[in-house]
Protein backbone atom coordinates (compact mmCIF):
# COMPACT_ATOMS: atom_id res chain seq x y z
CA UNK A 1 0.00 0.00 0.00
CA UNK A 2 1.24 3.39 -0.83
CA UNK A 3 2.30 5.67 2.50
CA UNK A 4 2.05 8.92 2.22
CA UNK A 5 3.51 10.62 5.25
CA UNK A 6 2.95 14.46 5.38
CA UNK A 7 5.89 15.93 6.77
CA UNK A 8 5.73 18.64 9.33
CA UNK A 9 9.13 20.47 8.91
CA UNK A 10 10.99 22.06 11.16
CA UNK A 11 11.84 25.96 10.42
CA UNK A 12 13.63 28.39 12.35
CA UNK A 13 11.21 30.69 14.19
CA UNK A 14 12.96 33.98 15.00
CA UNK A 15 10.50 35.62 16.53
CA UNK A 16 11.79 38.01 19.26
CA UNK A 17 12.13 36.14 22.42
CA UNK A 18 8.43 36.58 24.65
CA UNK A 19 9.74 37.77 27.58
CA UNK A 20 7.84 35.63 30.42
CA UNK A 21 8.43 31.94 28.62
CA UNK A 22 11.78 31.11 28.71
CA UNK A 23 10.72 27.83 26.43
CA UNK A 24 8.60 28.33 23.47
CA UNK A 25 7.57 25.52 21.13
CA UNK A 26 8.24 26.25 17.40
CA UNK A 27 6.95 24.55 14.76
CA UNK A 28 7.20 25.66 11.09
CA UNK A 29 4.92 23.68 8.86
CA UNK A 30 5.29 22.38 5.46
CA UNK A 31 2.78 19.79 4.55
CA UNK A 32 2.27 17.79 1.20
CA UNK A 33 -1.56 17.50 1.09
CA UNK A 34 -2.44 14.18 2.33
CA UNK A 35 -4.22 12.07 -0.63
CA UNK A 36 -6.93 9.44 0.25
CA UNK A 37 -6.94 7.62 -3.56
CA UNK A 38 -8.27 4.83 -4.57
CA UNK A 39 -5.82 2.18 -2.04
CA UNK A 40 -6.22 4.64 0.48
CA UNK A 41 -5.28 1.91 3.31
CA UNK A 42 -4.81 4.72 5.96
CA UNK A 43 -1.68 6.71 6.22
CA UNK A 44 1.04 8.06 8.83
CA UNK A 45 1.54 11.74 10.06
CA UNK A 46 4.67 12.23 11.05
CA UNK A 47 5.09 15.01 13.74
CA UNK A 48 7.81 16.82 14.69
CA UNK A 49 9.36 19.98 16.41
CA UNK A 50 11.44 21.76 18.63
CA UNK A 51 11.85 23.92 21.71
CA UNK A 52 13.10 27.02 21.49
CA UNK A 53 14.87 28.18 25.10
CA UNK A 54 16.83 31.61 25.99
CA UNK A 55 18.17 30.08 28.97
CA UNK A 56 19.39 26.81 30.61
CA UNK A 57 17.30 24.77 32.51
CA UNK A 58 17.02 25.30 36.07
CA UNK A 59 17.95 22.47 38.09
CA UNK A 60 15.38 21.92 40.10
CA UNK A 61 12.65 22.67 37.21
CA UNK A 62 9.37 20.14 36.99
CA UNK A 63 9.92 17.76 34.08
CA UNK A 64 8.59 19.55 30.42
CA UNK A 65 6.07 17.66 28.72
CA UNK A 66 4.84 18.25 25.03
CA UNK A 67 1.31 17.21 23.60
CA UNK A 68 0.20 17.66 20.31
CA UNK A 69 -3.49 17.10 19.45
CA UNK A 70 -4.65 16.89 15.33
CA UNK A 71 -7.74 17.92 15.09
CA UNK A 72 -10.16 17.20 11.70
CA UNK A 73 -13.03 19.65 10.20
CA UNK A 74 -16.18 19.67 12.44
CA UNK A 75 -19.13 18.94 10.97
CA UNK A 76 -22.74 18.24 13.31
CA UNK A 77 -23.86 14.54 13.64
CA UNK A 78 -26.75 13.04 14.99
CA UNK A 79 -26.88 10.14 17.43
CA UNK A 80 -29.26 7.30 17.71
CA UNK A 81 -29.67 5.23 20.41
CA UNK A 82 -31.85 1.34 20.44
CA UNK A 83 -34.30 0.21 22.68
CA UNK A 84 -35.96 -3.20 22.43
CA UNK A 85 -39.92 -2.63 20.57
CA UNK A 86 -41.58 -5.51 19.91
CA UNK A 87 -39.05 -7.69 20.31
CA UNK A 88 -36.66 -6.31 17.74
CA UNK A 89 -34.24 -3.40 18.36
CA UNK A 90 -35.47 -0.35 16.94
CA UNK A 91 -33.33 3.63 16.59
CA UNK A 92 -36.23 5.17 19.44
CA UNK A 93 -33.90 8.33 20.26
CA UNK A 94 -31.79 10.41 18.82
CA UNK A 95 -29.79 13.04 19.68
CA UNK A 96 -28.39 15.80 17.52
CA UNK A 97 -24.76 17.14 18.01
CA UNK A 98 -23.90 20.62 16.28
CA UNK A 99 -19.97 20.18 16.67
CA UNK A 100 -17.86 17.54 16.60
CA UNK A 101 -14.32 16.92 15.00
CA UNK A 102 -14.31 14.53 12.52
CA UNK A 103 -11.02 12.90 13.56
CA UNK A 104 -8.91 14.05 16.84
CA UNK A 105 -6.24 12.47 18.34
CA UNK A 106 -4.13 14.12 21.55
CA UNK A 107 -0.48 12.37 21.50
CA UNK A 108 1.45 13.16 24.87
CA UNK A 109 4.95 12.19 26.45
CA UNK A 110 3.19 10.66 29.71
CA UNK A 111 -0.19 9.67 30.07
CA UNK A 112 -2.37 12.84 30.63
CA UNK A 113 -4.10 11.88 33.62
CA UNK A 114 -2.73 14.17 35.92
CA UNK A 115 -0.27 16.27 33.17
CA UNK A 116 -2.10 19.21 33.44
CA UNK A 117 -4.54 21.12 35.88
CA UNK A 118 -8.47 20.75 35.05
CA UNK A 119 -8.27 24.49 34.45
CA UNK A 120 -5.43 24.50 32.22
CA UNK A 121 -6.77 21.55 30.62
CA UNK A 122 -10.47 23.44 30.25
CA UNK A 123 -8.94 26.55 28.94
CA UNK A 124 -6.73 25.00 26.01
CA UNK A 125 -9.92 22.38 25.53
CA UNK A 126 -7.62 19.63 25.43
CA UNK A 127 -9.11 16.53 25.77
CA UNK A 128 -12.10 13.78 24.43
CA UNK A 129 -14.48 15.28 26.41
CA UNK A 130 -13.73 18.62 24.60
CA UNK A 131 -14.23 17.03 21.39
CA UNK A 132 -18.00 16.85 21.49
CA UNK A 133 -19.56 19.78 21.87
CA UNK A 134 -23.06 21.37 21.98
CA UNK A 135 -25.05 18.73 22.32
CA UNK A 136 -28.89 19.70 21.31
CA UNK A 137 -31.40 18.53 24.24
CA UNK A 138 -33.79 15.89 22.83
CA UNK A 139 -37.47 14.93 23.22
CA UNK A 140 -37.83 11.97 24.84
CA UNK A 141 -33.85 12.38 26.73
CA UNK A 142 -33.24 13.22 29.97
CA UNK A 143 -29.61 12.59 29.92
CA UNK A 144 -27.49 13.22 26.57
CA UNK A 145 -24.46 12.04 28.50
CA UNK A 146 -24.38 8.53 27.04
CA UNK A 147 -24.77 9.87 23.65
CA UNK A 148 -21.69 12.03 23.44
CA UNK A 149 -20.09 9.24 25.37
CA UNK A 150 -21.15 7.32 22.35
CA UNK A 151 -19.55 9.33 20.02
CA UNK A 152 -16.22 9.16 21.50
CA UNK A 153 -16.07 5.09 21.95
CA UNK A 154 -17.47 4.50 18.47
CA UNK A 155 -14.73 6.78 17.21
CA UNK A 156 -12.10 5.20 18.89
CA UNK A 157 -12.96 1.70 17.76
CA UNK A 158 -13.23 3.12 13.97
CA UNK A 159 -9.37 4.83 14.77
CA UNK A 160 -11.15 8.24 14.00
CA UNK A 161 -10.49 9.37 17.73
CA UNK A 162 -7.24 8.83 19.00
CA UNK A 163 -5.51 8.55 22.84
CA UNK A 164 -2.18 8.34 22.17
CA UNK A 165 -0.64 8.65 25.89
CA UNK A 166 3.29 8.53 26.10
CA UNK A 167 3.24 8.27 22.41
CA UNK A 168 5.57 11.91 21.82
CA UNK A 169 8.71 11.09 22.19
CA UNK A 170 10.83 14.27 23.67
CA UNK A 171 15.05 14.05 23.13
CA UNK A 172 17.39 16.34 25.16
CA UNK A 173 14.24 18.11 26.13
CA UNK A 174 14.63 20.10 22.81
CA UNK A 175 13.39 17.75 20.24
CA UNK A 176 9.73 16.06 20.14
CA UNK A 177 8.25 13.66 17.30
CA UNK A 178 5.25 11.44 16.89
CA UNK A 179 3.64 9.37 14.42
CA UNK A 180 -0.40 9.71 14.09
CA UNK A 181 -2.17 7.31 12.25
CA UNK A 182 -4.88 8.36 9.95
CA UNK A 183 -7.84 6.01 8.87
CA UNK A 184 -9.07 5.62 5.52
CA UNK A 185 -12.19 6.97 6.37
CA UNK A 186 -11.37 10.33 7.16
CA UNK A 187 -12.96 13.06 5.64
CA UNK A 188 -11.66 15.93 3.13
CA UNK A 189 -10.57 19.32 4.66
CA UNK A 190 -8.69 21.68 6.89
CA UNK A 191 -7.09 19.39 9.61
CA UNK A 192 -5.53 21.29 12.77
CA UNK A 193 -2.04 20.46 14.65
CA UNK A 194 -1.77 22.19 17.98
CA UNK A 195 1.52 22.05 20.24
CA UNK A 196 1.51 22.90 24.09
CA UNK A 197 4.67 22.80 26.33
CA UNK A 198 3.86 21.52 29.84
CA UNK A 199 5.86 22.42 32.54
CA UNK A 200 4.88 21.88 36.44
CA UNK A 201 0.96 21.21 34.98
CA UNK A 202 0.39 24.72 33.20
CA UNK A 203 0.69 25.09 29.13
CA UNK A 204 3.80 27.65 29.08
CA UNK A 205 3.80 27.82 25.18
CA UNK A 206 1.42 26.94 22.41
CA UNK A 207 1.53 26.94 18.66
CA UNK A 208 -0.39 25.37 16.15
CA UNK A 209 -0.22 24.48 12.33
CA UNK A 210 -2.71 23.68 9.44
CA UNK A 211 -2.82 20.23 7.32
CA UNK A 212 -4.97 19.78 3.92
CA UNK A 213 -6.62 16.67 3.62
CA UNK A 214 -8.03 15.51 0.19
CA UNK A 215 -9.37 12.97 -1.95
CA UNK A 216 -7.19 13.00 -4.84
CA UNK A 217 -7.21 11.05 -8.43
CA UNK A 218 -10.38 9.15 -9.53
CA UNK A 219 -11.67 8.99 -5.84
CA UNK A 220 -11.97 12.69 -6.05
CA UNK A 221 -13.26 13.00 -8.77
CA UNK A 222 -15.95 10.66 -8.28
CA UNK A 223 -16.73 12.16 -4.83
CA UNK A 224 -16.85 15.71 -5.75
CA UNK A 225 -19.03 14.53 -9.51
CA UNK A 226 -21.42 12.78 -6.81
CA UNK A 227 -21.90 15.79 -4.50
CA UNK A 228 -21.65 18.70 -6.76
CA UNK A 229 -22.84 17.29 -9.97
CA UNK A 230 -25.78 14.44 -8.59
CA UNK A 231 -27.55 14.20 -11.93
CA UNK A 232 -24.50 13.94 -14.40
CA UNK A 233 -22.54 11.36 -11.28
CA UNK A 234 -26.47 9.36 -11.53
CA UNK A 235 -26.19 9.56 -15.45
CA UNK A 236 -22.70 8.34 -15.68
CA UNK A 237 -22.73 5.48 -12.84
CA UNK A 238 -25.60 3.95 -15.11
CA UNK A 239 -23.77 4.96 -18.02
CA UNK A 240 -20.48 3.34 -16.91
CA UNK A 241 -22.44 0.26 -15.33
CA UNK A 242 -23.87 -0.42 -19.58
CA UNK A 243 -20.50 -0.21 -20.25
CA UNK A 244 -19.44 -3.00 -17.93
CA UNK A 245 -21.70 -5.14 -18.41
CA UNK A 246 -22.04 -5.37 -22.00
CA UNK A 247 -17.93 -5.20 -22.02
CA UNK A 248 -17.53 -8.49 -19.57
CA UNK A 249 -20.02 -9.98 -21.53
CA UNK A 250 -18.69 -9.26 -25.20
CA UNK A 251 -15.39 -10.59 -23.96
CA UNK A 252 -17.25 -13.63 -22.92
CA UNK A 253 -18.28 -14.39 -25.96
CA UNK A 254 -15.07 -13.95 -28.22
CA UNK A 255 -13.44 -15.74 -25.86
CA UNK A 256 -15.72 -18.69 -26.06
CA UNK A 257 -15.62 -18.78 -30.06
CA UNK B 1 -6.37 -5.98 -1.82
CA UNK B 2 -8.02 -3.34 0.03
CA UNK B 3 -10.24 -0.53 -2.50
CA UNK B 4 -11.49 2.51 -1.19
CA UNK B 5 -14.82 3.18 -2.32
CA UNK B 6 -15.38 6.90 -2.32
CA UNK B 7 -19.62 7.01 -1.79
CA UNK B 8 -19.91 4.19 0.86
CA UNK B 9 -16.27 5.39 2.28
CA UNK B 10 -15.15 2.42 3.43
CA UNK B 11 -12.18 0.40 2.18
CA UNK B 12 -12.87 -2.92 1.50
CA UNK B 13 -11.24 -6.11 0.06
CA UNK B 14 -11.16 -6.24 -3.81
CA UNK B 15 -11.34 -9.57 -4.43
CA UNK B 16 -14.08 -10.33 -1.59
CA UNK B 17 -16.32 -7.57 -3.55
CA UNK B 18 -15.78 -9.78 -6.65
CA UNK B 19 -16.37 -13.29 -4.96
CA UNK B 20 -19.72 -11.49 -3.45
CA UNK B 21 -20.63 -10.78 -7.69
CA UNK B 22 -18.92 -14.00 -8.92
CA UNK B 23 -21.69 -15.81 -6.46
CA UNK B 24 -24.58 -13.81 -7.33
CA UNK B 25 -23.65 -14.67 -11.00
CA UNK B 26 -22.75 -18.30 -10.42
CA UNK B 27 -26.68 -17.77 -8.83
CA UNK B 28 -28.11 -16.02 -11.61
CA UNK B 29 -26.24 -18.36 -14.37
CA UNK B 30 -27.35 -21.65 -12.62
CA UNK B 31 -31.00 -20.76 -12.04
CA UNK B 32 -31.97 -17.51 -14.29
CA UNK B 33 -32.66 -15.11 -11.00
CA UNK B 34 -31.35 -11.90 -10.89
CA UNK B 35 -30.07 -12.53 -7.66
CA UNK B 36 -30.33 -9.04 -6.62
CA UNK B 37 -32.49 -10.19 -3.43
CA UNK B 38 -29.29 -11.77 -1.81
CA UNK B 39 -26.42 -9.15 -3.16
CA UNK B 40 -27.68 -6.33 -1.18
CA UNK B 41 -27.83 -8.66 2.40
CA UNK B 42 -24.50 -9.81 1.65
CA UNK B 43 -23.31 -5.92 1.22
CA UNK B 44 -24.76 -5.22 4.32
CA UNK B 45 -22.73 -8.16 5.85
CA UNK B 46 -19.33 -7.05 4.68
CA UNK B 47 -20.52 -3.11 5.94
CA UNK B 48 -21.23 -1.65 3.57
CA UNK B 49 -23.98 1.00 4.76
CA UNK B 50 -27.38 -0.49 3.44
CA UNK B 51 -28.54 3.10 1.82
CA UNK B 52 -25.23 2.65 -0.06
CA UNK B 53 -25.43 -0.78 -0.69
CA UNK B 54 -29.19 -0.77 -1.99
CA UNK B 55 -28.11 1.99 -4.75
CA UNK B 56 -25.45 0.42 -5.91
CA UNK B 57 -26.87 -2.82 -6.09
CA UNK B 58 -29.42 -0.69 -8.46
CA UNK B 59 -26.76 0.64 -10.33
CA UNK B 60 -25.64 -3.22 -10.65
CA UNK B 61 -28.57 -4.89 -11.66
CA UNK B 62 -29.30 -1.99 -14.65
CA UNK B 63 -25.21 -3.13 -15.92
CA UNK B 64 -26.36 -6.95 -15.50
CA UNK B 65 -29.45 -6.69 -17.29
CA UNK B 66 -28.36 -4.73 -20.48
CA UNK B 67 -26.16 -7.46 -21.72
CA UNK B 68 -28.66 -10.17 -21.08
CA UNK B 69 -31.47 -7.58 -23.01
CA UNK B 70 -29.34 -7.20 -26.16
CA UNK B 71 -29.52 -10.89 -26.47
CA UNK B 72 -33.30 -11.27 -26.50
CA UNK B 73 -33.64 -8.16 -28.41
CA UNK B 74 -31.58 -10.25 -31.17
CA UNK B 75 -33.89 -13.10 -30.77
CA UNK B 76 -36.46 -11.50 -30.69
CA UNK B 77 -38.03 -12.53 -27.52
CA UNK B 78 -38.93 -8.95 -25.95
CA UNK B 79 -42.62 -7.73 -25.59
CA UNK B 80 -41.76 -3.98 -26.18
CA UNK B 81 -45.31 -2.82 -25.56
CA UNK B 82 -46.16 -5.19 -22.23
CA UNK B 83 -42.42 -3.78 -20.93
CA UNK B 84 -43.69 -0.27 -21.58
CA UNK B 85 -46.42 -0.67 -19.94
CA UNK B 86 -44.72 -2.10 -16.96
CA UNK B 87 -42.02 0.57 -17.49
CA UNK B 88 -44.21 3.09 -16.69
CA UNK B 89 -45.58 1.51 -13.51
CA UNK B 90 -41.97 0.97 -12.84
CA UNK B 91 -40.78 4.49 -12.92
CA UNK B 92 -43.81 5.61 -10.91
CA UNK B 93 -43.09 2.61 -8.89
CA UNK B 94 -39.52 3.40 -8.37
CA UNK B 95 -40.32 7.43 -7.67
CA UNK B 96 -42.65 6.68 -4.73
CA UNK B 97 -39.92 4.11 -3.24
CA UNK B 98 -36.70 6.96 -3.37
CA UNK B 99 -39.36 9.11 -1.93
CA UNK B 100 -39.58 6.20 0.93
CA UNK B 101 -36.09 5.91 1.13
CA UNK B 102 -35.60 9.48 1.93
CA UNK B 103 -38.19 10.04 4.68
CA UNK B 104 -37.37 6.83 6.34
CA UNK B 105 -33.52 7.87 6.63
CA UNK B 106 -34.66 10.82 7.81
CA UNK B 107 -36.45 9.29 10.41
CA UNK B 108 -33.71 7.00 11.13
CA UNK B 109 -35.46 3.82 10.58
CA UNK B 110 -34.36 2.57 6.91
CA UNK B 111 -32.21 0.03 8.42
CA UNK B 112 -34.61 -1.46 10.53
CA UNK B 113 -37.74 -1.39 7.36
CA UNK B 114 -35.12 -2.99 4.47
CA UNK B 115 -34.10 -5.61 7.23
CA UNK B 116 -37.82 -6.73 8.27
CA UNK B 117 -38.46 -6.06 4.36
CA UNK B 118 -35.60 -8.52 3.02
CA UNK B 119 -36.68 -11.17 6.28
CA UNK B 120 -40.69 -11.17 5.22
CA UNK B 121 -39.24 -11.58 1.29
CA UNK B 122 -36.78 -14.03 2.04
CA UNK B 123 -38.58 -15.58 4.18
CA UNK B 124 -41.19 -16.58 1.45
CA UNK B 125 -38.87 -16.53 -1.45
CA UNK B 126 -36.81 -19.65 0.57
CA UNK B 127 -39.75 -21.05 1.88
CA UNK B 128 -41.59 -21.32 -1.33
CA UNK B 129 -38.48 -22.57 -3.08
CA UNK B 130 -38.04 -25.64 -1.11
CA UNK B 131 -41.40 -26.41 -1.17
CA UNK B 132 -41.19 -26.15 -4.94
CA UNK B 133 -37.67 -28.24 -5.37
CA UNK B 134 -38.66 -30.96 -3.06
CA UNK B 135 -41.59 -31.11 -4.84
CA UNK B 136 -39.96 -31.46 -8.10
CA UNK B 137 -37.56 -34.26 -6.69
CA UNK B 138 -40.44 -35.97 -5.74
CA UNK B 139 -41.88 -35.84 -9.62
CA UNK B 140 -38.43 -36.88 -11.25
CA UNK B 141 -39.07 -40.05 -8.97
CA UNK B 142 -42.67 -40.31 -10.07
CA UNK B 143 -43.17 -39.47 -13.69
CA UNK B 144 -46.45 -39.82 -13.49
CA UNK B 145 -47.59 -37.43 -11.52
CA UNK B 146 -49.45 -34.65 -13.84
CA UNK B 147 -47.85 -31.12 -14.30
CA UNK B 148 -49.82 -28.13 -13.44
CA UNK B 149 -50.58 -26.26 -16.76
CA UNK B 150 -50.66 -22.67 -17.24
CA UNK B 151 -53.57 -20.53 -17.13
CA UNK B 152 -54.76 -18.50 -19.30
CA UNK B 153 -57.74 -16.70 -18.67
CA UNK B 154 -57.62 -15.02 -15.03
CA UNK B 155 -59.66 -12.05 -13.13
CA UNK B 156 -57.08 -10.23 -14.09
CA UNK B 157 -58.25 -10.46 -17.83
CA UNK B 158 -61.87 -8.84 -17.04
CA UNK B 159 -60.64 -5.46 -16.32
CA UNK B 160 -61.33 -2.21 -18.51
CA UNK B 161 -58.44 -0.41 -20.45
CA UNK B 162 -57.78 -3.14 -22.64
CA UNK B 163 -54.78 -3.63 -24.97
CA UNK B 164 -53.58 -5.81 -27.98
CA UNK B 165 -49.99 -6.99 -27.14
CA UNK B 166 -49.11 -8.86 -30.61
CA UNK B 167 -45.43 -10.19 -29.14
CA UNK B 168 -47.34 -11.95 -26.49
CA UNK B 169 -50.55 -12.40 -28.51
CA UNK B 170 -52.79 -11.27 -25.63
CA UNK B 171 -55.74 -8.72 -25.26
CA UNK B 172 -55.69 -7.92 -21.88
CA UNK B 173 -56.47 -5.38 -19.76
CA UNK B 174 -53.39 -2.75 -18.82
CA UNK B 175 -53.79 -2.33 -15.59
CA UNK B 176 -52.42 -5.70 -13.55
CA UNK B 177 -49.35 -5.40 -15.88
CA UNK B 178 -49.14 -1.45 -14.74
CA UNK B 179 -49.93 -2.32 -10.82
CA UNK B 180 -47.26 -4.83 -10.97
CA UNK B 181 -44.61 -2.25 -12.44
CA UNK B 182 -45.50 0.20 -9.30
CA UNK B 183 -44.51 -2.95 -7.16
CA UNK B 184 -41.52 -3.80 -8.61
CA UNK B 185 -40.45 -0.38 -8.97
CA UNK B 186 -40.82 0.74 -5.25
CA UNK B 187 -38.97 -2.93 -4.44
CA UNK B 188 -36.22 -1.41 -6.99
CA UNK B 189 -35.73 1.87 -4.75
CA UNK B 190 -36.02 0.40 -1.33
CA UNK B 191 -34.39 -2.72 -1.51
CA UNK B 192 -32.19 -2.61 -4.58
CA UNK B 193 -33.44 -5.97 -5.83
CA UNK B 194 -34.87 -6.50 -9.59
CA UNK B 195 -38.02 -7.56 -8.81
CA UNK B 196 -38.18 -11.04 -10.96
CA UNK B 197 -39.34 -13.14 -8.18
CA UNK B 198 -42.63 -10.61 -8.61
CA UNK B 199 -42.60 -9.70 -12.11
CA UNK B 200 -42.12 -13.32 -13.56
CA UNK B 201 -44.78 -15.38 -11.91
CA UNK B 202 -47.28 -12.02 -12.43
CA UNK B 203 -45.96 -12.28 -15.60
CA UNK B 204 -47.14 -16.16 -16.64
CA UNK B 205 -49.99 -16.39 -13.76
CA UNK B 206 -51.59 -13.40 -13.79
CA UNK B 207 -51.04 -11.66 -17.09
CA UNK B 208 -50.46 -15.51 -19.19
CA UNK B 209 -47.83 -14.45 -21.20
CA UNK B 210 -45.94 -17.03 -23.02
CA UNK B 211 -42.58 -17.81 -21.58
CA UNK B 212 -40.38 -16.97 -23.92
CA UNK B 213 -41.16 -13.35 -24.02
CA UNK B 214 -41.35 -13.65 -20.07
CA UNK B 215 -37.61 -12.93 -19.22
CA UNK B 216 -36.73 -10.69 -22.12
CA UNK B 217 -39.67 -8.20 -21.61
CA UNK B 218 -38.76 -8.22 -17.73
CA UNK B 219 -35.02 -7.41 -18.45
CA UNK B 220 -36.66 -4.36 -20.37
CA UNK B 221 -38.15 -3.36 -17.47
CA UNK B 222 -35.37 -3.94 -15.15
CA UNK B 223 -33.22 -1.50 -17.41
CA UNK B 224 -34.65 1.31 -17.12
CA UNK B 225 -36.13 0.92 -14.04
CA UNK B 226 -33.05 0.19 -11.98
CA UNK B 227 -30.84 2.91 -14.04
CA UNK B 228 -33.99 5.20 -13.26
CA UNK B 229 -33.93 4.23 -9.69
CA UNK B 230 -29.48 4.94 -10.22
CA UNK B 231 -30.02 8.51 -11.28
CA UNK B 232 -32.92 8.93 -8.40
CA UNK B 233 -30.32 7.82 -5.51
CA UNK B 234 -27.75 9.94 -7.07
CA UNK B 235 -29.84 13.05 -6.56
CA UNK B 236 -31.93 12.57 -3.89
CA UNK B 237 -29.67 10.25 -1.32
CA UNK B 238 -26.19 10.66 -3.13
CA UNK B 239 -25.75 7.19 -2.37
CA UNK B 240 -24.74 5.33 -5.70
CA UNK B 241 -21.25 4.09 -5.69
CA UNK B 242 -19.75 3.47 -8.80
CA UNK B 243 -17.13 1.43 -7.92
CA UNK B 244 -18.90 -0.27 -6.10
CA UNK B 245 -21.47 -1.28 -8.89
CA UNK B 246 -18.37 -1.81 -11.31
CA UNK B 247 -16.86 -4.49 -9.64
CA UNK B 248 -19.66 -6.41 -8.92
CA UNK B 249 -20.70 -6.60 -12.15
CA UNK B 250 -17.36 -7.89 -13.28
CA UNK B 251 -17.78 -10.76 -10.62
CA UNK B 252 -21.42 -11.22 -11.71
CA UNK B 253 -20.49 -11.62 -15.62
CA UNK B 254 -17.68 -14.20 -14.85
CA UNK B 255 -19.35 -16.17 -11.85
CA UNK B 256 -22.92 -15.97 -14.83
CA UNK B 257 -20.49 -17.62 -17.19
CA UNK B 258 -19.47 -20.01 -14.08
CA UNK B 259 -23.30 -20.95 -13.72
CA UNK B 260 -24.10 -21.59 -16.92
CA UNK B 261 -21.63 -24.56 -16.97
CA UNK B 262 -22.19 -25.61 -14.00
CA UNK B 263 -25.98 -25.72 -14.39
CA UNK B 264 -25.61 -28.22 -17.07
CA UNK B 265 -23.49 -30.39 -15.01
CA UNK B 266 -25.54 -31.09 -11.55
CA UNK B 267 -28.98 -31.91 -11.07
CA UNK B 268 -30.98 -28.85 -11.26
CA UNK B 269 -32.94 -30.11 -8.27
CA UNK B 270 -30.42 -30.72 -5.37
CA UNK B 271 -28.96 -27.21 -6.66
CA UNK B 272 -32.30 -25.63 -6.27
CA UNK B 273 -32.24 -27.42 -2.69
CA UNK B 274 -29.07 -25.41 -2.09
CA UNK B 275 -30.46 -22.39 -3.21
CA UNK B 276 -33.45 -22.37 -0.92
CA UNK B 277 -31.28 -23.17 2.14
CA UNK B 278 -28.74 -20.11 1.48
CA UNK B 279 -31.96 -17.55 0.94
CA UNK B 280 -33.50 -19.02 4.15
CA UNK B 281 -29.68 -18.53 6.48
CA UNK B 282 -29.31 -15.49 5.22
CA UNK B 283 -33.11 -14.77 6.14
CA UNK B 284 -32.24 -16.06 9.65
CA UNK B 285 -29.07 -14.08 9.49
CA UNK B 286 -31.00 -10.65 9.11
CA UNK B 287 -33.58 -11.83 11.78
CA UNK B 288 -31.16 -12.62 14.31
CA UNK B 289 -29.89 -9.47 14.01
CA UNK B 290 -32.51 -7.54 14.80
CA UNK B 291 -33.90 -9.95 17.66
CA UNK B 292 -30.58 -10.34 19.95
CA UNK B 293 -29.63 -7.18 21.47
CA UNK B 294 -26.69 -6.02 19.53
CA UNK B 295 -23.30 -5.12 21.07
CA UNK B 296 -23.89 -1.26 20.42
CA UNK B 297 -27.12 0.09 20.82
CA UNK B 298 -25.84 3.63 19.87
CA UNK B 299 -24.73 4.58 15.92
CA UNK B 300 -23.55 8.01 14.17
CA UNK B 301 -25.05 9.49 11.27
CA UNK B 302 -23.14 12.76 9.83
CA UNK B 303 -25.55 15.13 8.68
CA UNK B 304 -24.72 15.11 4.71
CA UNK B 305 -24.03 17.99 2.91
Amino acid sequence: MIRRAALLLLALWLAAPVALAQETVVTGLSTENIALNATFDGSELFVFGAIRRDAPIPEDADPLDVIITIKGPVRPITVREKSRWFGIWVNRSAVRIRETPSFYAIASTRPMGDLLTETERLRYRIGMDQAVRKVESAPGVEDTRPFAEAVVRLREESGLYARLDGDVSLAEDTLFQTHIKLPSNIVEGDYVAEFFLVRDRKVISSGAAEIVVEKTGIERWLYNLAHNRPFIYGLFSVALALAAGWLAATAFRIAKR
Amino acid sequence: MQIYLPIAEVSVNALLLLGIGGMVGILSGMFGVGGGFILTPLLFFIGIPPGVAVASAANQIAGSSFSGLLAHLRKRTVDLKMGSVLLAGGLLGSGLGVMAYSALRKMGQYELVVSLLYVVLLGVIGALMLIESLRAIRRARNPNAALASRKRHTWAHGLPLKMRFRASQLYVSAIPPFVVGVLVGILAAIMGVGGGFIMVPAMIYLIGMPTKVVVGTSLFQFLFVTGFTTVLHAVENKSVDAVLAVILLVGGVIGAQIGVVLAARLKAEQLRVLLALLVIFVCLKLAADLVIRPAELFSIEAARG
